[in-house]
């Protein structure tokens, strides 16, 4: 299928610490096809970070083990070391990233027009591919381009909503509030014009009125450029707002999958389910999970679920096949809340 | 709950100088301008609003730890602003201040034993042995195994430090506890036991809380009236329900409409609320809300708006109750 621009298979990785090899992600899968937003769910340790930072390649190499599976964006494999001209090309190019904390992203001591300046000197769409034949620090950038790149910056600034964007550029990060901050930080994933924009939690650093801005300018701008955007968060509501499918993990496994509005109508994984019902405004706000997350020095085997789920069989000691239940509803379980139709063979995504 | 008011809080107002070269003035901040409720005994406040916007600051300043420019604040009918450091020592066992994340508080170095025995070193002349008794007890009335006494903050998962961190506050008997944040950065599931252990906690200690947090669902769930502050002020006070069905301040409207909800209309297609909240340093003449309010007429411009009392609530606003939040279009689009 030529829609798909990124897809994970089965990987599973994990680091190697003073307490022996802690499993993060476990046989994960994603895909994402070109322009769609998608939400990768899941509570705090689930793995959805340690994803993004592995499609981006930013893990620590010294500890990171990478135990089978596969990252491919748009026919680049993102993993083998092999590969590393091509995997540059792609990186801060054609994925780039909105981090979570808008206050630590920006280097204090350069004003903000210095600093996209730098990105757009490297990560320019208008730059000649391939690497330069100078040494970086004396790299040359060209006057012609530079000029297109400033008017670039300035349209991208606008369209973010940013007051004065002229005298912006000239002032230091500590001098504009949280929620430009992070418009900037959209404005700086966008500028390279790239394919898939991987981001983290953008707003929970926000207060709820800006966080509705700030979703309403990433969806539209996202919209209006087909840029796919994976966003990482675990408030389901902000979710709901500008996703159109949704995958939940767990404990650095994929349980489900599902277009937005399955997803909160028909939760198929117990998981899941138990998930929305948390939710304060969901009827039984003082529910909440029992139990807590598994250790990933010592899983369990199979569904990572299984020492919460009161569903729980000997079954679950192996890890559930994908089964289909509905369009595009995939969820990985045996004891499902909704009937599921046999394992999906060749149908799957990738 | 009885009526006699166990806070009593009037005209409170805290401000910040800006100092600028050689200690010159050059302004001040308004952290908190004026600002009155009184709490029942017995009750859940809750205190909303965005960061910045003051809600620290006056859980700070009822606690004792900062000190207000003017004001008055009656606990149980005696003045508490601005008292020495001894005698707020005093105070400070009945008025228990919770931080973020309560767990965070713990001494690395220390048993949670030791950690937990440490106020009643300070406050009380127990004998150690009823000391050691009294952690035990209050150790197992926010659910944990007595044994933890022996152990380090490190040996217990970040929950259970949270819920040693609460026993600690509880150590003195407090009748008011100032929870700030409680639920910031939690999950929902586990956000759901922590709720639950605030509330089986305050039916236990017969506890007053005030609950600062940003998040209006769960304010909604727990508490009993709602204040909801913009930069320094309550610009509406009242009835939690009331509050929520039926706001009557422009910006309680805002907030309420910029919580996403499932299966809602999207928020992020039809929300009015532009802009970002004025520098507290420099806040326009009349109304605080003027910049961003869709209702804005002359006379906010000039004058900043009295309370008006309307039904149980008391509301900041020249048009308190006679406006109301754009109708969203409920859109029911590409969902498939």
């Amino acid at each position: 299928m030529n829609d798909v621009l990124l897809s994970v298979q089965n990987l599973s990785l994990g680091f190697r610490g003073d307490g022996g090899f802690a499993h993060i992600l476990d046989g994960a899968n994603m895909t994402m096809r070109r322009g769609e937003i998608m939400g990768l769910v899941g509570e705090s340790g689930c793995g959805k970070t340690t994803l993004a930072s592995a499609i981006l390649g930013v893990l620590p190499r010294t500890a990171l083990q990478v135990r089978g599976g596969s990252i491919n964006f748009d026919g680049t494999d993102m993993l083998v070391d092999t590969n590393a001209a091509e995997q540059e090309s792609v990186r801060g190019r054609r994925v780039t990233f909105i981090p979570q904390d808008p206050f630590t992203s920006l280097n204090p001591v350069f004003t903000i027009g210095q600093q996209i300046e730098e990105l757009m000197k490297w990560k320019s769409p208008r730059r000649a591919p391939g690497a330069s034949r100078l040494p970086p620090i004396i790299a040359l950038y060209p006057r012609a381009r530079r000029k297109i790149d400033r008017e670039k910056v300035m349209e991208m600034l606008n369209l973010v909503q940013l007051p004065s964007p002229d005298q912006l550029l000239k002032k230091y990060p500590h001098e504009v509030s949280g929620g430009q901050r992070q418009r900037l930080m959209i404005a700086m994933a966008l500028l390279p014009e790239p394919d898939l924009i991987i981001a983290d939690e953008p707003t929970t650093a926000l207060d709820v009125t800006i966080q509705a801005q700030i979703l309403g300018l990433l969806r539209n701008l996202a919209t209006d450029r087909g840029v796919a955007v994976m966003l990482t968060t675990h408030d389901l509501g902000s979710a709901y707002e500008i996703c159109d499918r949704i995958t939940v993990m767990y404990a650095g496994q994929d349980v489900e999958t599902a277009p937005v509005g399955e997803f909160f109508n028909r939760p198929t994984h117990p998981y899941t389910a138990k998930l929305l019902d948390s939710l304060p405004d969901g009827g039984g706000g003082m529910i909440g999970i029992p139990g807590e997350l598994p250790s990933f020095y010592a899983p369990p085997p199979g569904c990572r679920f299984q020492t919460r789920c009161d569903r729980m069989t000997e079954a679950c000691k192996t890890r559930p096949p994908s089964a289909n239940a509905g369009p595009n509803h995939l969820v990985r379980c045996f004891h499902p809340l909704y009937p599921t139709t046999a394992p999906a063979e060749k149908e799957s995504l990738a | 709950m009885t009526d006699a008011p166990i806070l009593n809080v009037t005209d409170l107002s805290v401000r910040f100088p800006i100092r600028g070269p050689f200690g010159r003035s050059l302004g001040q901040i308004k952290a908190l301008d004026g600002v009155s409720f009184t709490l029942a005994d017995g009750e859940i406040l809750g205190l909303v609003g965005e960061s910045g916007c003051g809600k620290s600051t006056l859980g700070k300043t009822l606690m004792g730890i900062q000190a207000p420019t003017h004001g008055s604040i009656l606990f149980e009918g005696t003045e508490i602003a601005g008292r020495t450091p001894r005698e707020a020592r005093a105070l400070r066992r009945r008025l228990q201040y919770a931080y973020q994340d309560p767990g965070a508080s713990l001494d690395p170095r220390w048993k949670i034993g030791r950690s937990l025995e440490e106020p009643l070193i300070i406050h009380t002349d127990l004998p150690r042995k009823e000391r050691l008794g009294k952690v035990r007890e209050i150790l197992t009335s926010v659910g944990l195994p007595a044994g933890h006494t022996d152990l380090f903050p490190h040996e217990i998962s970040g929950g259970q430090q949270r819920r040693v961190g609460l026993a600690r506050i509880l150590m003195l008997n407090p009748e008011v506890v100032i929870l700030d944040e409680p639920t910031a950065g939690l999950d929902v599931s586990v956000q759901a036991t922590v709720l639950r252990l605030f509330r089986d906690l305050r039916e236990t200690f017969d506890l007053t809380y005030i609950f600062i947090s940003h998040d209006l669902s769960v304010v909604r769930l727990m508490c009993h009236r709602v204040a909801v502050m913009y930069l320094g002020r309550i610009v509406e006070i009242g009835p939690v329900e009331d509050l929520m069905e039926n706001p009557k301040h422009p910006y309680t409207q805002s907030l309420l409409a910029a919580i996403p909800r499932i299966n809602g209309p999207r928020v992020t297609e039809n929300f009015w609320l532009k802009g970002e909240p004025a520098n507290a340093a420099n806040l326009p003449v009349g109304c605080r809300f003027q910049g961003r309010c869709p209702h804005v007429k002359p006379i906010c411009r000039e004058t900043d708006p009295e309370d008006r009392a309307i039904g149980d609530s008391r509301v900041a606003c020249h048009f308190a109750g006679e406006v109301f939040p754009p109708v969203p279009v409920a859109k029911k689009e590409q969902i498939s």
